[in-house]
């Protein structure tokens, strides 16, 4: 009954001889990004961020009782996590509800995010966390964990450091930071990483595609150096609220 | 049910609310027939043809229409067709859960969908590409994304501005049957401004745009939409038992709001 009104052409080309990118990027530039944290009056903690065309709202609700009942763990707090695509996030309308790639999103997501988790803090307790695309434009789910990790600090819960994702991926002969549309749809590879910034491990380490042992691993020092770059930006969002303060207190001093 | 310790809570909290209705006052310090402010957020925040991210104190609702082409209903072959649908997000309140619509949820959908088919606000004949066979779905997603009390009307009123913001990619019929998109665009056509008032009553007092507590202390509840001629467009009792001169009341306050909740959302005419 319905019929798709948007038709989808592949750029001729997704990398110039010289490295230059569909939207003009070199190969190793972030897209934009803006982070903002608790911009959801109810939650425990929220986050909301841009990046390139990516918007994402996290919420974070927790540490707080279980339901069902018998999901809870006696010694540690049980962390559950949804991803989910508004049906106005992508070109045509997405069916509401949750797909297979949307299961699996959730899935790796929590499991990103739950080794930064000091679980053991909250014994017999529920963590959730939802992770909403509103617009989606390649790379969501590391932009979502990203943005979930910030909603997991805006709420207060215990955390060994922050976790920071961002995908890279291989166009061709190189290797890309951060791919966009375009090379997510017609690009080789594509590999979503997450990193506990702590101590550099890594959380989430999906690929999909041919890369050779040396593009695999100019792929993950390229992914640590974008990471370094998305780190900033958190901890800056972050503070963002405390200096707002800060400079309040201050003006009514003077 | 909730523990002892937010039962009784909730009764103290209807107590204090009652205690001052009864003197014409309301928790947040506003006038019966007062609604909270609404700020309309701006940016570029989905896909949608239309969008809009209202916030109505600190409830807040984004409302993505995406249009699409396909086969009209068989009893209205020269008419486009509108769907809502209203999703409230586990991110908006510690009681949403995450699923298929529940029955507040497909309530408000329905709610917003008479909104705009009682006021005709929609000219549906214009979104005819070939009668019987191609028309245009215009697709309504209402999110709740923070609850604070009176989803419908936030929900109502993004919905409105979002369609009214709604640019329709034209198509053109290929041989086969099938359509391309022509690259230009045709503002929906949207002929009226249907705005939702809901009221809250409490120990007999109206008040308008309840909060999520006076939500949840309201003897009764129910919704109205009024068109820019003071029409009402359609009506909802929702909860508990209203008498006929309450109902009068509040419609007549409806017809009153009207002209300050469409200047604030830009939607007042000459």
């Amino acid at each position: 009954m319905k019929m798709p009104i948007y038709l989808q052409e592949p750029p001729e080309i997704l990398i110039t001889p010289e490295g230059v990118r569909t939207d003009g990027r070199g190969p190793h530039d972030l897209r934009p990004i803006k982070m903002t944290v608790g911009v959801l009056n109810r939650a425990d903690g929220s986050a909301y961020v841009e990046w390139g065309g990516n918007r994402i709202l996290a919420a974070v609700y927790g540490p707080r009782e279980v339901h069902p009942k018998h999901l809870t763990l006696p010694d540690r707090a049980l962390v559950r996590c949804r991803y989910n695509m508004a049906p106005f996030s992508t070109e045509e309308r997405k069916r509401p509800g949750p797909d297979r790639r949307s299961i699996e999103l959730s899935k790796v997501i929590r499991e990103a995010l739950l080794p930064a988790i000091f679980v053991d803090k909250y014994p017999g307790t529920v963590i959730d966390i939802f992770v909403e695309i509103i617009r989606s434009d390649a790379g969501t789910r590391c932009a979502g964990t990203t943005a979930a990790s910030l909603a997991l600090a805006d709420a207060g819960i215990a955390m060994r450091g922050l976790v920071t994702a961002l995908a890279v991926g291989r166009v061709g002969d190189w290797i890309v930071m951060d791919p966009n549309h375009d090379e997510d749809m017609y690009g080789d590879v594509d590999v979503p990483v997450a990193f506990l910034m702590e101590d550099k491990e890594i959380t989430l380490l999906q690929l999909d595609g041919p890369l050779t042992e040396d593009e695999f691993n100019e792929a993950l020092d390229l992914a640590m150096k974008g990471a370094d770059l998305v780190y900033e930006m958190q901890k800056e969002a972050l503070r963002r609220p405390y200096l707002v303060v800060e400079r309040s207190v201050a003006g009514r001093e003077s | 049910m909730g523990s002892q310790e937010e039962v009784s809570a909730a009764s103290l909290l209807r107590e204090y609310l009652r205690d001052l209705a009864s003197r014409g006052e309301r928790k947040d310090g506003r006038a019966m027939d007062e609604m909270r402010p609404i700020e309309i957020r701006s940016g570029l925040f989905t896909k949608g043809e239309g969008e809009a991210w209202l916030s109505l104190g600190d409830t807040q609702v984004l409302v993505g229409v995406k249009v699409d082409v396909g086969t009209p209903f068989p009893d209205t072959p020269n008419k486009g067709v509108l769907m809502t649908n209203t999703e409230l997000l586990p991110i908006a309140s510690p009681t949403f859960e995450p699923g298929p619509p529940n029955e507040d949820a497909v309530e408000m959908a329905r709610l917003v969908d008479r909104a705009f088919r009682g006021s005709n606000a929609i000219d549906f004949e214009e979104l005819v590409i070939k009668e019987g066979q191609l028309v245009y779905l215009v697709m309504v997603d209402m999110y709740a994304l923070d609850h604070d009390g009176n989803l419908v009307d936030a929900l109502e009123l993004a919905s409105l501005l979002a369609l009214k913001r709604t640019n329709v990619p034209k198509v053109v019929v290929r041989e086969d049957g099938g359509v391309t998109p022509s690259g230009d665009f045709f503002p929906l056509p949207v002929r009226e401004t249907p705005i939702s008032f809901s009221f809250a009553k409490i120990a007999g007092r109206l008040m308008l745009d309840p909060s999520l507590e006076e939500e949840v202390a309201a003897d009764a509840l129910m919704t109205m939409v009024v068109d820019s001629q003071g029409r009402v467009c359609s009506f909802q009792k929702r909860t508990g038992a209203f008498a006929p001169e309450e109902i009068k009341r509040a419609l007549s306050i409806a017809r009153e709001k009207w002209p300050q909740v469409a200047e604030r959302l830009g939607l007042l005419e000459g």
